[in-house]
């Protein structure tokens, strides 16, 4: 398949692996944190980290934005889900993540009418099949789902269809970088810079990360090379004393991002003062919320939603997990208390968050897998 | 006046308009106005031949009236609704005509028209096979089959996976009230033609209508025997290390079409379900290779990676899959690719997992690809004994991972 193949390569794999063993200095141990839950799942999925040299370790940052929804984020949801006349519409992975009344899915079972779309343009279709009903798509993302968001609300309003609203959650990936670096358990030597997001925001912004805080990041795609190819990057930048922005990732992140698409979210959305992020806690100017302007569109103001603010479970350990300080595993209630089946936190709900894919895809020793498959 | 009304003998003398049905050939006509209009023309139809008034011929008016009543109840059964409704699952003469126009005409076989209680087969030789399963697909109707087929062949797979030649199946229908009679008659006609095309009868049913809303148009359960005729122990514990992990074809594409077929996702493909019956790529697969089956598995829910587990977790085995071995068909991939689903875990309807000795891997691929069902057969992996219990994957880039359970449907990722 053309876009896929070129870039899961195993030969070429192999030869990244050698120059990057040929990169590291004997003694030294590298920790690159990637920020995105898609780099996550890639390096799980295709088994990366077989590649990497043993002094090349991984930290599963807090990009997943599935995983960083607060809980009384979803007991709101749930309250505009059953308010009567409703059909709240969200993506697929939204539907298992639990909030303090449980999960999409068990507040579709007590009889709310819940639906999962693609795409947000999909929930305005349903509104437009369903003029009895109101529709609300709740909203989540970085910058790379809000454009699509912004759109249909433009386009909401174009087609004169009233009962569509948006519960917004879009979060923004700088403010959240910032709060990881700023936090002084941080630990990272580089970063491996998301992919999609930077499509719409480009590489720019995330050059205060080597000015300020001197580390480099590499702004790469999904792809097992691609993935392989930023570790590479990074450990070429350490090895010869540089520190910048690189974007591995040209095919699909223009330098100064995507003008039109950040226009867009600029008419629709601005920034909210406060959001709080699930394991992070409250971190300033990190989300959007519908501007005044298509207020009419805002399911927060529409619904009145309770905002009550449900505390993690104590013993989850996701802020710490988020934040690259503990590894999944060495979390009190992995794969103890907390399961895909039963997560406690929600790193372990979606497929894109660290503890998930780990227990998923990595949870024994590389080892004893690498043993097992040579044989 | 339409021609329909020329061909009625009785008819040509007394203009429709004096029936006050005259508006019945009107597109605009209600459906009641319809039906009367067929019951008057009908009950004409029966009047033949018109018996004249005087005649010595014995019989009083009372007794050819009885008696055109008595022709009427012997007259075979008809469906006249649009809609299936409760009066259909009412056991009633609404039922009976559904059971008789509907099901015992497409089904029609010698066991199951006595319409008994039960059918009755003579003894059968050999050991027994039972399987159940039930179908409750949306949508209904999907490119390459539709749920009638699928609930055939699904339980004739689960035959052939025990290593049994299927015989009978029984069909058990919820029906949701309002449910388009026409569509009754084509998944029942899909039924009939893939029980027909597999050379299994159709010998017992029941049929009950739940009110509307309350079900999602048709449910189907099938259940079904089958005859043990060669000598087989197929069990996923039977599995040791050294065995090879073969399946029959490219995976995952009834899931997809149907997850597609939904219509949510806008995305247009040329996929088509691979819903088939498997007994006979079976059969040929344990005639090529005596002995040296362990087990037999359709990829069904779960897919693949699921039966792979489930063997993996019986056995206690480790099993290594080889990912670029994996067929898997572009389009499927593509699809996959877009939604963030891993093919491992898609359903098929027509696939099979089938774990051989490893010194009959190839006996088994050549019988497989002998085999209309079996021609893109591969050997996708294989059982070692360490770490027991679990599947990993070489992946197509060289890495190695676990491939586990799923925890609940594959969702579509956001991004």
């Amino acid at each position: 398949m053309r876009f896929v193949d070129e870039y899961r390569d195993a030969d070429q794999a192999h030869a990244l692996a050698d120059r990057m063993a040929a990169l590291c200095r004997p003694g030294r141990r590298y920790q690159f944190m990637e920020v995105c839950g898609g780099h996550t799942h890639a390096i799980y999925k295709h088994g990366l980290e077989d590649y990497l040299p043993d002094a090349v370790e991984m930290i599963h940052g807090p990009g997943c934005p599935v995983c960083v929804i607060p809980m009384g984020r979803l007991d709101d949801a749930f309250h505009i889900a059953e308010q009567p006349g409703v059909i709240m519409t969200t993506f697929g992975d939204m539907m298992r993540v639990p909030g303090g009344r449980g999960t999409f899915l068990d507040a579709k079972a007590r009889g709310a009418d819940i639906r999962m779309v693609y795409s947000p343009l999909d929930a305005l279709k349903i509104a437009h099949a369903n003029p009895g009903r109101h529709v609300v798509f709740m909203a989540v993302g970085f910058e790379t789902t809000a454009p699509s968001t912004a759109l249909t609300i433009l386009r909401a309003e174009a087609e004169g269809i009233g009962n569509f609203s948006v519960f917004c959650n879009h979060v923004t990936i700088i403010p959240s970088i910032k709060a990881i670096l700023d936090s002084p358990d941080q630990r990272a030597d580089g970063f491996v810079g998301p992919g999609h997001v930077s499509a719409v925001i480009g590489c720019r912004p995330y050059e205060f990360v080597p000015r300020v805080y001197g580390k480099p990041l590499v702004v790469t795609g999904f792809e097992p090379l691609d993935v392989l190819r930023a570790v590479h990057q990074l450990l070429t930048q350490l090895a010869e004393g540089r520190c910048e922005v690189e974007n591995q990732y040209a095919r699909v992140v223009p330098w100064d991002g995507n003008a039109r698409a950040l226009s867009v979210i600029g008419r629709v959305m601005e920034l909210r003062g406060y959001f709080e992020w699930r394991g992070l806690g409250w971190i300033p100017h990190s989300a959007l919320k519908i501007s005044e302007r298509y207020a009419a569109y805002d399911a927060e103001r529409i619904f009145q939603i309770p905002g009550v603010r449900v505390a993690d479970p104590k013993a989850c350990q996701c802020g710490e997990v988020l934040k690259g300080v503990l590894k999944p595993w060495e979390c009190k209630v992995f794969g103890t208390a907390c399961t895909p089946e039963t997560p406690i936190g929600t790193c372990m709900v979606s497929s894109e968050g660290a503890c998930a894919a780990y227990y998923n895809f990595g949870r024994f020793s590389r080892k004893r897998v690498r043993e097992a498959t040579r044989r | 006046m339409s021609p329909r009304h020329l061909d009625d003998p009785i008819r040509e003398d007394a203009p429709l308009e004096d029936t006050g049905l005259e508006n019945t050939s009107r597109p605009d006509l209600v459906p009641g106005a319809a039906q009367a209009e067929a019951a008057v023309r009908e009950a004409c139809e029966l009047d033949q031949p018109e018996i004249p008034h005087g005649h010595m011929s014995g019989h009083s008016r009372e007794e050819e009236v009885l008696e055109r009543i008595e022709r009427a109840r012997k007259r075979r059964a008809r469906v006249r609704e649009d809609r299936i409704t409760l009066a259909h699952g009412a056991g009633g003469k609404a039922a009976r005509a559904l059971i008789e126009a509907v099901f015992l005409e497409a089904f029609g076989n010698p066991l199951l028209e006595p319409l008994g209680d039960g059918a009755v087969t003579g003894p059968v030789a050999g050991g027994l096979a039972f399987t159940t399963d039930s179908f409750v697909v949306r949508p209904l109707f999907f490119p390459g089959g539709d749920i009638g087929d699928l609930a055939v062949n699904g339980t004739i797979n689960d035959l052939a996976m025990c290593g049994a030649a299927p015989r009978y199946l029984s069909a058990g229908f919820i029906l949701e009230e309002g449910f388009p009679v026409e569509d009754l008659r084509s998944v029942v006609a899909s039924m009939a033609e893939a029980a027909r095309a597999a050379g299994v009868w159709i010998v017992t049913g029941d049929t009950k209508v739940v009110e509307n809303g309350k079900a999602d148009g048709c449910y189907i359960t099938t259940a079904g025997i089958g005859v043990i005729e060669r000598p087989v122990r197929l069990s996923a514990a039977a599995v040791v290390p050294g065995d090879s992990v073969v399946v029959s074809g490219p995976i995952g594409e009834h899931g997809m079409t149907v997850m597609l077929a939904r219509g949510g996702l806008d995305i247009e493909t040329d996929l088509t379900s691979d819903t088939a019956p498997l007994h006979t790529l079976a059969d040929r697969l344990l005639a090529a290779c005596p002995g040296q089956v362990r087990c037999l598995r359709d990829a069904t829910r779960g897919g693949v990676a699921t039966v792979v587990n489930e063997i993996a977790a019986a056995a206690q085995v480790a099993i290594v899959l080889d990912e670029s071995a994996v067929p898997v068909r572009p389009n499927v991939r593509g699809a996959c690719e877009l939604l963030g689903i891993d093919p491992l875990y898609v359903a098929c309807e027509g696939r099979m997992v089938a774990v051989v000795a490893g010194d009959h891997a190839d006996a088994a691929l050549d019988a497989l690809r002998s085999h209309p069902l079996g021609t893109d057969a591969a050997v996708i992996g294989r059982a070692g004994d360490d770490p027991a219990g679990l599947v990993l994957m070489r992946t197509h880039s060289g890495g190695t991972r676990v491939v586990d359970l799923l925890v609940g449907d594959p969702l579509p990722r956001i991004c």
